[in-house]
């Protein structure tokens, strides 16, 4: 990467309006620009900064375009194998019952290859936090169809668009999974407005604090934009998710359990 | 103080890996192995030792249980029979991969496909030569007893955790089923976090004290690096192969043939040395305990001496192709087995060394 | 000695639980001991059987194909098994529903009407004990002490006030047993 040199009036403290927390690694993230995990990784990591459970918590990364959060997010991280976070997410926090822990997942990850992992962890009220990233697509493996991916949208294993018919509808596993007893807090967010990531952090901050309650789990899933996988500009694609994902997959708190 | 009491191979195995210190067995049922993970609920693991015991959706789910578990330095075991074993091969290669101790048990049944529930030593292959996709061992132990069902579950954990690699007890639905005697060991308390933190520098238990974060994978997308990775990974099984080969020779000192078989098949070998010397036929044993390392060097030094080897296995023939390459084709190698969940008679067994190594 | 029995009859009639008290005798006698059980779907109602060793050496090969002793409690097993008896050993059997009996003639054959006695006293739980009793007067190769503290061992606590008659359907099933070929 070029070199370039910052006005050194820039950057005096008193200058200072946004800080990195130390709980993200300085590593350069390889989430393209305008992607929504960059900022879902980092309210997490503030939640935990906040909290003061740096040292007591170990996050669980899945196979997708996070695969690699743990080069970013400075706590003990594990790397699962496809869609079986919320399996290994269960044994730490079953063998250390103190700690914090949660996994980070996307849409293929969770909803469906680790269906079965996602719902059995969530049935049995696994005291964890899971935060779900939903993109409707298929990043990392270059744009195909997701259990999200809406009717009609083109995906590059759907070329000519999503067709019920024959491969279903888009699934609403936050919905499912708000059904069962073992989960206490269940909410959809997004990530694409600052009032959203405001939002989106309290969440995680609730999730987070659930695990102190020792009454279920908690899911928090993100909806985010993929513009490289949607072959749109960041801009077109968070209008687009607006348009298209939230009517499907509105915003809000879908189960609090108190 | 030791303790004598008549026990299934399966229960044996549970018992013995709640004396061992286990903190979690993560499991699914299926024939002939049930009892393992039944045992250990009837024993109320959490409150007798602080154990976890959990029953999984899946031998999928399971399998990165304990892969979960493991990561954080934690002594974790599942144990299924063959079909349920093939589910596990993910996540057994990421726990080589990522170099995780822990202990599972095959309880192996007929295959291919669903099979059959009757004893049967057809996962040789599976379990020796990596099972799952990529370049790695485990270090396998062949129980042929109830007490080496008990005796290798606490051994196991000891080889996982000095090479930093899974163990495979591959035992079969018969030593899995059969009550003998067993003595057991006495219960050794569960590591400490402050234990476990010293041991296992590596564990993802929260990076407490400003220490570095650690990080369990077997992902690196640099391939240098991961040949590196690869190589590093080789000299390790070189370096267990050196270190921890066993094996059981009995009756080979003036042997003109040698059986050589391992868990249920051993044992009727042993019976077939009885009827054969009966017969005066001057047949022996070698009885491999590790099935990786694989006792090399015993059977070649063996094969400068007699006139034949019959290996006998539940299989159409696995074993014997390791058998071959030790002795180097220097002395007649035959098979004989029988497949499916079937058993050979021990007189089956002493036909067949007449019919197909001294005759033939 | 090494004494090699099969026990085989329809599920239910206990023939798990007598192999096992047998070879818990034999543990606590300092024997060596195997029990092998057929296992899988055809215990559920259908036929049972288990291999038992009781030897005072290590035991070589936990399944088997002959057998000193063939206890027998129904018509396939008496079918499976007669063959499978060493020349001179000895087969046991209950006549209750049997169509054939054993025709061996190089074997020793005995018969104790166990049901028919337990059914007689409404005690069929203890079926199986008056069984053993009789395998056991005729191949004492566990004592009544040894045998009670097998009993101890492998009943469940709970059921401990249940050995006493265990104990006597064991007697009970010495005195039953009658000769009926001695090769």
């Amino acid at each position: 990467m070029a070199e370039f040199k910052t006005n050194p009036e820039i950057v005096k403290p008193e200058n200072l309006v946004y800080k990195r927390t130390e709980m993200l690694t300085p590593a350069t993230m390889h989430y393209c620009p305008g992607c929504g995990h960059g900022t879902t990784h980092r309210i997490i990591m503030e939640v935990i900064e906040e909290m003061g459970v740096a040292a007591d918590t170990v996050g669980i990364a899945p196979v997708g375009c996070s695969v690699l959060a743990y080069d970013y997010m400075n706590i003990d991280m594990q790397e699962a194998a496809h869609g079986r976070a919320p399996a290994l997410a269960t044994a730490v926090k079953r063998l250390m019952p103190e700690k914090f822990v949660f996994t980070y997942q996307g849409d293929g990850d969770l909803a469906a290859i680790g269906t079965a992992e996602t719902i059995h962890a969530c049935n049995r009220g696994e005291n964890i936090t899971i935060i779900f990233v939903n993109n409707g697509i298929y990043g990392m493996t270059g744009g195909q169809m997701a259990p999200t991916t809406l009717e009609n949208m083109k995906a590059s294993t759907c070329p000519y668009g999503r067709d019920i018919a024959t491969m279903g509808s888009p699934l609403k596993i936050t919905e499912l999974i708000a059904q069962l007893p073992g989960t206490m807090y269940v909410t959809r967010q997004a990530v694409h407005t600052p009032a959203a990531v405001r939002s989106t952090k309290k969440a995680i901050r609730k999730a987070f604090e659930n695990q102190k309650l020792k009454k279920g789990l908690s899911f928090v899933e993100v909806v985010s934009n993929c513009n490289s996988g949607w072959k749109m500009t960041p801009r077109q694609a968070n209008e687009w998710m607006v348009q298209n994902m939230f009517p499907y997959f509105p915003l809000g708190d879908i189960k609090v359990n108190e | 103080m030791k303790e004598l009491r008549l026990m299934k191979g399966n229960e044996a195995f549970a018992e013995a890996a709640i004396r061992a210190g286990a903190d979690g067995y993560f499991g699914y049922p299926i024939t002939p192995q049930s009892e393992v993970m039944e045992y250990l609920m009837a024993q109320k693991t959490e409150e007798r030792t602080g154990m976890v015991t959990l029953q999984a959706e899946s031998e999928i789910a399971a399998i990165n249980m304990v892969y979960g578990g493991a990561c954080c330095g934690k002594r974790v075991l599942t144990s299924s029979s063959s079909p349920g074993i093939s589910l596990k091969q993910e996540g057994i290669s990421y726990i080589a991969g990522a170099e995780l101790p822990c202990v599972i048990l095959n309880c192996v049944r007929g295959g291919p496909g669903l099979g059959t529930i009757q004893p049967s030593q057809s996962d040789y292959f599976q379990s020796t030569k990596g099972g799952g996709h990529g370049d790695y061992r485990l270090i396998v132990l062949a129980p042929a007893s109830v007490q080496e069902m008990a005796d290798f579950a606490s051994l196991g954990f000891d080889l996982a955790f000095k090479y930093r690699n899974p163990v495979l007890i591959l035992a079969d639905g018969a030593i899995g089923q059969v009550m003998e005697k067993v003595e057991l060991q006495p219960q050794q308390p569960r590591l400490t976090m402050d234990e476990i933190k010293k041991n296992t520098p590596w564990a993802t238990v929260g990076r407490a004290n400003g220490r570095e974060r650690n990080f369990v994978t077997s992902l690196d997308l640099d391939s240098l690096r991961m040949e590196k990775h690869n190589h590093d990974l080789q000299a390790k099984y070189r370096q267990i192969e050196e270190n921890e080969m066993r094996y059981e020779a009995l009756q080979c000192d003036d042997a003109d043939y040698i059986f050589v078989a391992y868990g249920t098949s051993s044992r009727l070998c042993q019976k077939a040395i009885q009827l054969a010397r009966e017969e005066g036929i001057k047949v022996g044993l070698l009885r491999p305990i590790t099935l990786f390392p694989f006792p090399k060097k015993p059977l070649e030094d063996l094969s400068k001496r007699v006139k034949g080897m019959l290996v006998v296995e539940l299989s159409m023939g696995q074993m014997i192709e390791d058998v071959r390459l030790s002795v180097h084709d220097k002395i007649k190698v035959e098979h004989f087995g029988r497949a499916g969940g079937m058993i050979p008679s021990p007189h089956d067994i002493v036909d067949a060394l007449k019919k197909q190594i001294i005759g033939g | 000695m090494t004494e090699e029995i099969i026990i085989a009859g329809f599920g239910g009639q206990g023939v798990l639980s007598m192999g096992k008290i047998l070879a818990y005798g034999g543990v606590m006698q300092d024997k060596e001991v195997s029990w092998m059980p057929s296992y899988g779907p055809e215990m559920r109602g259908g036929t049972a059987n288990v291999t038992v060793i009781i030897s005072d050496e290590r035991i070589n090969s936990p399944i088997l194909t002959q057998f000193d002793t063939a206890i027998i409690l129904n018509q396939q097993s008496l079918d499976k098994f007669e063959k499978a008896v060493k020349v001179g050993g000895t087969l046991i059997y209950d006549p209750n529903g049997l169509t054939r009996l054993p025709e061996r003639k190089d074997i020793n054959i005995y018969a104790i009407d166990a049901t028919e006695k337990a059914s007689e006293l409404g005690l069929a739980k203890i079926f199986n004990m008056i069984v053993l009793g009789g395998f056991l007067k005729i191949k004492p190769i566990v004592s009544d002490e040894f045998l009670r503290k097998g009993l101890e061992k492998s009943l469940p606590a709970r059921h401990h006030n249940l050995i006493p008659e265990n104990e006597k359907a064991i007697q009970l099933g010495k005195t039953l047993i009658k000769e009926i070929h001695k090769n």
